[in-house]
């Protein structure tokens, strides 16, 4: 079902704590009741590809924490975005946010970061991986996508397309550092109203936004479950219906679950809202003791800030420093 | 931000690039479980199908609502707003429509549904008279989510409604068949999961490599027909305890 055997790329030596193969995520199988998936970072996996001169949803890799080794079979061109991990290429540092060229036989390492959670490791052309239902997006619960469904183990080998030596076409390209966006240990989350919300009372809505949450131990690509002040519903249950990336789910404890890539589809709880995608990437940077606040955005203010962040995205010029 | 399309349809805002249709009969709340809404909701779903190509990215039906998810690089809310009302206006509540019907084997016994007992006691009925009004019912799919292939049906007898477990088990077996207060279900794949398990069903509810990939779709009508042991291992089924050596990818 795969790539043909002898297909050349990336062989796995060291998987790391969780690398997954991501596209920009599946989308039209909700009828089947599978989720979307893709980069949670969607930010730093959209510049790893413009970087390699990729389209923006070409398959990469999402590597969580660091870990992942790597040993080029072919010359080609990759990048590096996202958190701080600390990058070699045969133990030489080397600089993330920019595209380079790697040979065959180099050794490609991600130490662990200090800060931030996620980094996607993008190769010029794209990993090439048979898509399932319309994606290459790894969705673990699902047992669907990537190589076999799974996270990527030792000894996995991702096809790439090689590039020939006389390749003139290779630019290398680089982000400016003052373009590059900032990872740290609090984020704000602007929400738009929505869902159930008229099922929270102002008082208790004021409190959510108005008060300061830490990230429990319970975050993944699922959803980040929050611990601060409780906020109550007048009601305990709906009949389950459709989850959009981003909702705020408030189950009976009171305390916020923002549900993200790898969510449920359907479900039961209310929802006071949901977080704009731009700062679910954000979110999804964080980790335990971490912590966020929810500020109330109308939808209007949404849009515009939607527009206003592709617009910095497409119009930020890269460095071709080849 | 809330819409009336109609006296049957209600919109609101669900998220940046979302939009939430919630249905109900006329004048009722839309927190009921019922045919004709769920026949509105598919109806609904299926017009929003044929008239958007590119611009809505999903959609979720369920229950009584359906979340409508957009590309913001093509249409916004606004414009959306006003083409959902202008395409719903007209599509009323309808008549339960008939989905095409779908027979599931179930082999219903104490080693396949170690609920049955517990199920029993809390409907005073006999262990038989449980199985039997299981499958005397026509259900309806009425949403499929939560896993890959899980299929919502609905509504089991009242005498044989049960409550989920307090604590969620860490393992259902695929296949098992269960009830959770009026729903029941196939559990598609080996999965933690709350539900009271009354059997097992053999049929694949979801995989991947079959066309189509699930047997079942919203709005078809679903029937259990007991199988014994036998019959249960002949179309392929697997016990629990081979389940829980097995190891499910």
């Amino acid at each position: 079902m795969t790539i043909s055997k002898n297909a050349l790329g990336f062989i796995v030596t060291n998987a790391g704590v969780l690398s997954l193969i991501q596209d920009a995520g599946r989308f039209g199988a909700f009828n089947l009741g599978l989720t979307n998936g893709g980069p949670a970072d969607s930010l730093a996996f959209y510049w790893a590809n413009r970087l390699c001169g990729n389209e923006l949803g070409a398959t990469a890799i999402e590597i969580s924490l660091g870990g992942l080794e790597l040993i080029a079979q072919v010359n080609c061109v990759i990048a590096v975005t996202g958190a701080p991990m600390p990058l070699s290429i045969n133990g030489l540092p080397q600089t993330c946010w920019q595209s380079f060229l790697v040979k065959a036989g180099d050794t490609i390492q991600l130490g662990f970061t200090p800060l931030g959670v996620r980094c996607y490791l993008a190769v010029a052309g794209g990993f090439t991986i048979k898509p399932s239902f319309g994606s290459t997006a790894t969705v673990c619960r699902e047992s669907v996508g990537g190589l076999n469904g799974g996270k990527l183990v030792k000894h996995d080998v991702l096809a790439c397309r090689a590039m020939s030596k006389s390749d003139s076409s290779i630019k290398q390209l680089m982000l400016a550092e003052n373009d590059q966006p900032q990872y740290g240990d609090e984020v704000q989350l602007h929400t738009v109203l929505g869902y159930q919300q008229a099922n929270f009372s102002s008082i208790e809505k004021r409190l959510f936004f108005s008060n300061e949450y830490q990230i429990s131990q319970h975050w993944d690509r699922m959803g980040y479950r929050l611990q601060g002040r409780a906020v109550k519903s007048d009601i305990d249950g709906i009949l389950s219906e459709g989850i959009c990336y981003g909702a705020v789910q408030i189950p009976a404890n009171g305390q916020p679950i923002v549900l993200l890539n790898d969510r449920q589809t359907i479900g039961g709880y209310p929802k006071i809202g949901s977080v704009i995608s731009q700062d679910c990437a954000k979110i999804s940077q964080l980790r335990q003791g971490d912590k966020v606040c929810f500020e109330p955005i109308s939808m209007s203010q949404a849009d515009n800030m939607f527009h206003l962040n592709l617009r910095r995205f497409t119009q930020t010029k890269l460095i071709n420093y080849s | 931000m809330s819409t009336l399309i109609n006296e049957c349809i209600r919109l609101e805002i669900a998220g940046e690039n979302s939009l939430m249709l919630y249905f109900s009969d006329k004048g009722q709340e839309s927190s009921v479980i019922t045919p004709n809404i769920s026949s509105h909701v598919q109806q609904a779903d299926q017009l929003i199908r044929e008239h958007f190509k590119t611009e809505i990215v999903d959609l979720i039906p369920s229950y009584a609502s359906i979340l409508v998810v957009f590309n913001l690089g093509e249409i916004d809310h606004h414009n959306l707003r006003n083409k959902l009302k202008r395409l719903l206006k007209q599509c009323n509540s309808v008549s339960n429509t008939q989905g095409r019907l779908v027979e599931l084997p179930a082999y219903y016994s104490l080693e396949s549904g170690m609920d049955l007992p517990r199920i029993a006691k809390h409907a005073k009925l006999t262990i038989e008279q449980v199985i039997t009004l299981h499958q005397t019912q026509e259900y309806r799919v009425y949403a499929i989510g939560f896993a890959p292939g899980f299929a919502y049906l609905g509504e089991v007898d009242d005498r044989i409604a049960m409550p989920r477990l307090t604590t969620p088990r860490l393992k259902v077996p695929k296949g098992a068949i269960a009830i959770a207060d009026r729903q029941t279900a196939v559990y598609p794949a080996q999965s933690p999961g709350g539900w009271n398990l009354i059997g097992l069903c053999p049929v694949d509810m979801f995989n991947a490599q079959a066309k189509p990939t699930m047997p079942v779709e919203v709005g078809d009508r679903v029937k259990f027909i007991a199988i014994d042991k036998q019959q249960y291992l002949e179309l392929g089924g697997n016990l629990p305890n081979q389940v829980s050596s097995h190891d499910y990818k």
